[in-house]
């Protein structure tokens, strides 16, 4: 990188140098997805041991009361699921099973975990993504009002509105907005993904309006927006209350930076000095809690997901830990594991894209 | 001629918990175009509070009286959109840490041509040539490839070269330094004030250098004002100001100060701290601390009355004073 020299004795010269060999990005990328790899391995056992740590029996979870009192059936089952074998040789079965791509098959809906997880990804894929857009584009301008306007009515509006935000329970939320817009004013549906009279799109993605709109079903895409607005709305509340404080914070600091002085010295409009100066810096603690956030949407909001009859993870999650039904929990838990490691990753490449004195350490 | 900086009867009071806390008091001071004055003074003094009422950059709540005018302009009680036109191209600054000054993620080129272009109304390519012509003229080696740096590829004093060339870069007419080399060791020091004295010799640049060390007020500047408590004590050339100060603070000062060569030579600590904002008694704020205070002294803060060739003192005792050689 550059080196520049002062030509004053005395004076220190930072060099930044860049290792010989590989590019730094791509060793740092190796080493990321040996972590990723070591993580999730640890994740199978943690999963594995505790589910099976905790009381309760898949036989019981499963059969009805008519087969469990049928020995021939209960045998059957435990060997159909390998639950009659060893702990150790039921999980390196299971290892053996997953380097081949083979999440095994839920117990409940008897299809095999990979393809119920293709199933409610997108689903809530669907959900995440435009809550986490919109959450990030109000959260960031609002927060940075507030900052702006620091100890004035707009900032004690936006901190009252955030903790409002912050301390209503999402399935109340959910409630009052179904109320609110499906029952009283009839302008969007009260759940599910599509209305009856339409039957999915082609799956490309397996999100409704991307894949209507691919296959150049306009009706349909148009259809599956409706049914996301609600929830959308709840989700990006919630996640915008999140935001709106940290934003804040970290842009009130920014704010006291000499650089953001020495920006309004230099007679810069004032537009210019926020977007360009006082934004860029600020972003990037707020990129640690928006990864944060995006996690835990796509993880699944099961709550939020269940009262929108929305047929996403956290539905999935819910009902798989309720029935014991053990390949289920473990697709899902791997699946969480992947997301929050995927986010990290992204998050610190974000880091270095924003600071560049992140990018050379 | 009219001075390009005349500041008159400057008072400002900033918000505090405890109510309004007066910080500069009746502060009154120019600058010709062409020259370099300093404004000297301990810390805490009101030296930085008043580059930052010339620019426009109090914190909000602060109250402000009195004039400054900048070549004929009133610039107490400018809108956002005046401010926006003195900054940068009539008053520039440079700040005492270049490390926190500029930004940290973007390059040295944008920090250098965003003000040029809504100043100048340059394009990009004309911007573009500029900066490097700046930073040729503040000697930093290379600078196409400058441009693409980011400040913490540089030393410190490289950086407050390049904040320097970025103070210049909208053509002001003045530039405020403050204590632009307190951050730096002592020998980039020298580099940087040869730079200021070579750029207002050469492009007519006036200068108005804040400073806590009368080495660089005697080195750099022709005017100085000693700053005490918020208020100007003694100003005049700098010459005779510090071979034969007439206040008792600026002997003072110059008797705490240590010399680089002589040996054994006594330091003067002057006794006592200088009063917190709001708390200067009814006087004279030096009176305190001052060897020479009479009753008289504590009665009510001295104006500034002419003494001798252009120089002007705040003391009613003007006393004897032993000047430490």
């Amino acid at each position: 990188m550059t080196t520049v020299n002062d030509g004053e004795p005395g004076a220190v010269a930072t060099t930044a140098s860049r290792p010989r060999g590989a590019h730094p990005l791509l060793t740092f990328l190796a080493k990321r997805v040996a972590v990723t790899a070591g993580l999730l391995l640890g994740v199978t056992v943690v999963t594995f041991g505790l589910v099976n740590v905790v009381p309760g029996d898949p036989v019981t979870a499963n059969l009805s009361d008519q087969a469990l009192n049928d020995p021939a059936a209960v045998a059957a089952f435990r060997e159909k699921w390998g639950l009659d074998q060893p702990l150790w040789a039921q999980y390196l079965h299971y290892l053996g099973n997953l380097l081949h791509g083979d999440l095994g098959h839920s117990q409940q809906t008897g299809r095999a975990v990979l393809d119920d997880l293709l199933h409610y990804v997108p689903a809530t894929l669907e959900l995440a993504l435009p809550s986490m857009v919109l959450a990030l584009l109000i959260g960031t301008g609002v927060g940075m009002l507030a900052a702006v306007r620091n100890g004035r009515l707009t900032d004690q509006l936006v901190r009252v509105g955030a903790l409002l935000g912050l301390s209503t329970p999402p399935f109340w939320l959910s409630l009052v907005v179904l109320y609110v817009f499906f029952y009283q004013l009839g302008l969007a549906p009260s759940g599910g993904r599509l209305s009856t009279d339409f039957s999915p799109p082609p799956t490309v993605t397996g999100m409704y309006t991307v894949d209507g709109a691919l296959a150049g079903q306009w009706d349909v895409a148009w259809d599956a927006a409706q049914h996301l607005s609600l929830p959308v709305l709840v989700l990006t509340s919630l996640t915008v209350a999140m935001l709106v404080r940290f934003v804040r914070s970290a842009m009130l600091e920014v704010l006291q930076q000499d650089y953001i002085r020495a920006a309004y010295a230099k007679g810069l409009p004032t537009r210019v000095v926020l977007r360009r100066h006082l934004l860029r810096a600020g972003l990037v603690p707020v990129v640690t809690v928006s990864g944060l956030a995006f996690a835990s949407l796509l993880s699944g909001t099961v709550l939020v997901e269940s009262i929108f009859g929305w047929p996403g993870v956290g539905q999935y999650a819910y009902r798989s830990a309720t029935a014991l039904d053990l390949p289920a929990i473990l697709g899902v838990s791997l699946f969480v594991a992947l997301v929050y490691t995927l986010v990290n990753l992204t998050v610190d490449l974000l880091y270095g894209l924003i600071d560049p004195r992140i990018r050379l350490s | 001629m009219a001075p390009l900086l005349d500041v008159d009867s400057l008072a400002v009071t900033l918000p505090s918990p405890r109510g309004p806390l007066p910080i500069l008091h009746d502060v009154s001071l120019t600058v010709d175009e062409g020259e370099l004055v300093g404004i000297a003074g301990e810390s805490g003094c009101g030296k930085s509070l008043t580059a930052q009422t010339l620019l426009g950059l109090l914190p909000p709540g602060a109250a402000v009286t009195g004039s400054a005018r900048y070549a004929g302009t009133e610039l107490l009680g400018l809108d956002a959109r005046g401010w926006q036109r003195v900054r940068g191209a009539g008053i520039a600054m440079v700040f005492q840490d270049p490390s926190a000054a500029l930004h940290p993620m973007l390059t040295v080129g944008r920090q250098l041509t965003e003000h040029m272009r809504v100043h100048l109304r340059m394009d990009r390519r004309a911007a573009g040539r500029r900066a490097v012509e700046l930073l040729d003229q503040v000697r930093i080696p290379d600078p196409e490839r400058a441009l693409r740096a980011y400040p913490h590829q540089f030393s410190g004093g490289m950086r407050q070269r390049v904040a320097i060339a970025i103070a210049l870069a909208a053509r002001p007419r003045l530039l405020i330094a403050d204590e632009p080399t307190t951050a730096l060791d002592v020998t980039v020091q020298a580099g940087i004030l040869a730079l200021l004295e070579r750029l207002r010799a050469e492009t007519g640049l006036a200068v108005a250098f804040i400073t806590h060390d009368l080495g660089v007020l005697s080195a750099l500047t022709t005017r100085g004002y000693i700053f005490y408590a918020g208020r100007v004590v003694e100003t005049g050339p700098t010459g005779s100001l510090l071979t034969a100060p007439t206040h008792p603070y600026t002997a003072a000062l110059l008797g705490a100060r240590p010399h680089g060569t002589q040996t054994g030579a006594t330091l003067r600590p002057i006794p006592g701290a200088p009063p917190a904002p709001g708390e200067a008694p009814p006087g004279c704020p030096f009176q305190p601390r001052c060897g020479y205070a009479e009753p008289s002294c504590g009665e009510a803060p001295p104006p500034l009355t002419p003494a001798g060739v252009d120089r002007s003192v705040a003391c009613v005792v003007r006393p004897h004073l032993e000047v430490a050689a």
